[in-house]
């Protein structure tokens, strides 16, 4: 395999990683990932060599997310999928420590998109800002604004959700 | 430069997300110590990074599915969908029942699977074809540069700039009638556009250019969001049809423009 190829197989896994985290279902996180390594593929003559292979994967899955979620905007019961509805029926009773790991996933749908992308970017795949303001072609100041802000909704709504009274019957 | 007297909220995002350099790390520790509530802020945020590690890290650790690793390797030209090997084998019966349609069956079968490159070259032609659907097709008052009033100028004038005598196959026993076409660049190749449009207004493209010495194809799928491609190299032409709609029903349209060009 090419130096190339191996670069850009090294990514797969973390793009897959932030995919699912940020569309929450497996299948539709993979073919995003497959949309994004087919163009990759198309136009690898693009790519400089030494030039950071991770910002531009990213940059490529993002702008193929962008379009897609524009396509199916007014289609909301394919991107409204939650597999937490799934995941909370099939779960017994669980000890405090994953109980409070899989309200993140929850909290997270919570957040808008715009600043779930950023949280997760940073948060997740731990890209510097610049490359986050790379991957998403925001200024930096937007980065972090929407950063602060996403951070700040998680924490409000983990909050909440640990207030006694108020939390969810499982 | 941060000093401990002005701690923004930048610098405590940099100080979660480990990107401060160590002096920079002192200052917003000593700043923390006296700002307890933010102090606190910064330790759910930890907390919170955390936690998305526990939840999405095991991704990292699945193997790759094969048909990920293929199009990086370029293994495969086609993207196998989710169908897997069926799909693959579909394709040849249903590329094979075309040859026997058109008649075109001598030489075709012969060459089996494509070369590698003639593979590759395939599949970024396949994007091209779709990326140029995507643009045009949401055109309302220019989808196309010639319309197809004067088809006889359009295809005069692309064969002309693609240096080889262009055919637009006729979809109307299809239900699409020609609406137009446009010049394209593909890289610095030109490219032809043709668009077709159905009675409720649907809309198709067939995407020409020159084989480029790529040797004649089969039949090859690939999907993308809602539109889909059947894609052919055949004699001086690589063609792809575009369309929003699935395999089946795009084949029937890939069949009749097959046969009408061959015919011609």
């Amino acid at each position: 395999m090419d130096d190339i190829h191996r670069l850009i197989i090294d990514q797969v896994p973390h793009l897959r990683r932030y995919a699912r985290a940020l569309l929450r279902d497996a299948d539709t996180a993979d073919d995003l990932v497959q949309d994004c390594l087919s163009r990759a593929m198309g136009r690898l003559h693009l790519w400089t060599p030494g030039s950071n292979m991770r910002t531009w994967l990213f940059s490529i899955l993002h702008n193929q997310h962008v379009n897609s979620a524009r396509r199916l905007a007014h289609r909301p019961d394919q991107v409204d999928l939650s597999p937490d509805h799934a995941t909370l029926q099939a779960t017994q009773p669980e000890q405090s420590g994953r109980h409070e790991v899989r309200d993140l996933g929850r909290a997270l749908e919570q957040l808008s998109e715009d600043q779930r992308q950023v949280v997760l970017l940073v948060g997740l795949e731990g890209l510097a800002y610049t490359e986050a303001a790379q991957v998403l072609d925001l200024p930096m100041g937007t980065v972090m604004s929407r950063l602060n802000r996403g951070r700040q909704r998680l924490r409000e709504i983990m909050d909440q959700d640990d207030t006694p009274g108020l939390r969810r019957v499982k | 430069m941060i000093g401990s007297e002005s701690v923004n909220q930048a610098d405590l995002h940099a100080y979660v997300d480990g990107q401060l350099d160590p002096a920079q790390r002192l200052c917003v520790e000593a700043w923390l110590a006296e700002h307890p509530e933010e102090a606190a802020s910064i330790h759910a945020y930890r907390l919170q990074n955390t936690r998305l590690h526990d939840i999405y890290d095991t991704v990292l650790d699945e193997a790759i599915p094969p048909e990920l690793e293929a199009i990086v390797t370029g293994q495969t030209a086609s993207r196998p969908g989710r169908a897997g090997i069926f799909h693959r084998s579909w394709m040849r019966l249903a590329a094979s029942i075309v040859l026997l349609v058109t008649g075109g069956v001598g030489g075709w079968l012969l060459h089996g699977a494509p070369a590698p490159p003639t593979a590759r070259l395939a599949a970024s032609f396949a994007d091209q074809a779709m990326g140029a659907h995507r643009v045009f097709v949401a055109e309302v008052k220019h989808p196309v540069e010639v319309p197809a009033d004067q088809e006889t100028h359009l295809v005069a004038w692309l064969s002309k700039r693609l240096g080889t005598k262009l055919r637009a196959p006729d979809l109307v026993s299809v239900g699409f009638d020609l609406i137009g076409g446009r010049l394209l660049a593909e890289g610095a190749q030109p490219a032809a556009q043709l668009m077709y449009e159905e009675a409720d207004g649907r809309r198709i493209t067939v995407y020409v250019r020159a084989s480029g010495g790529a040797s004649d194809t089969s039949f090859r799928f690939v999907s993308d969001q809602g539109v889909s491609a059947f894609y052919w190299v055949e004699q001086d032409f690589a063609y792809a049809l575009v369309a929003p709609m699935e395999r089946s029903q795009l084949m029937a349209i890939a069949q009749q423009a097959y046969s009408d060009l061959d015919q011609r």
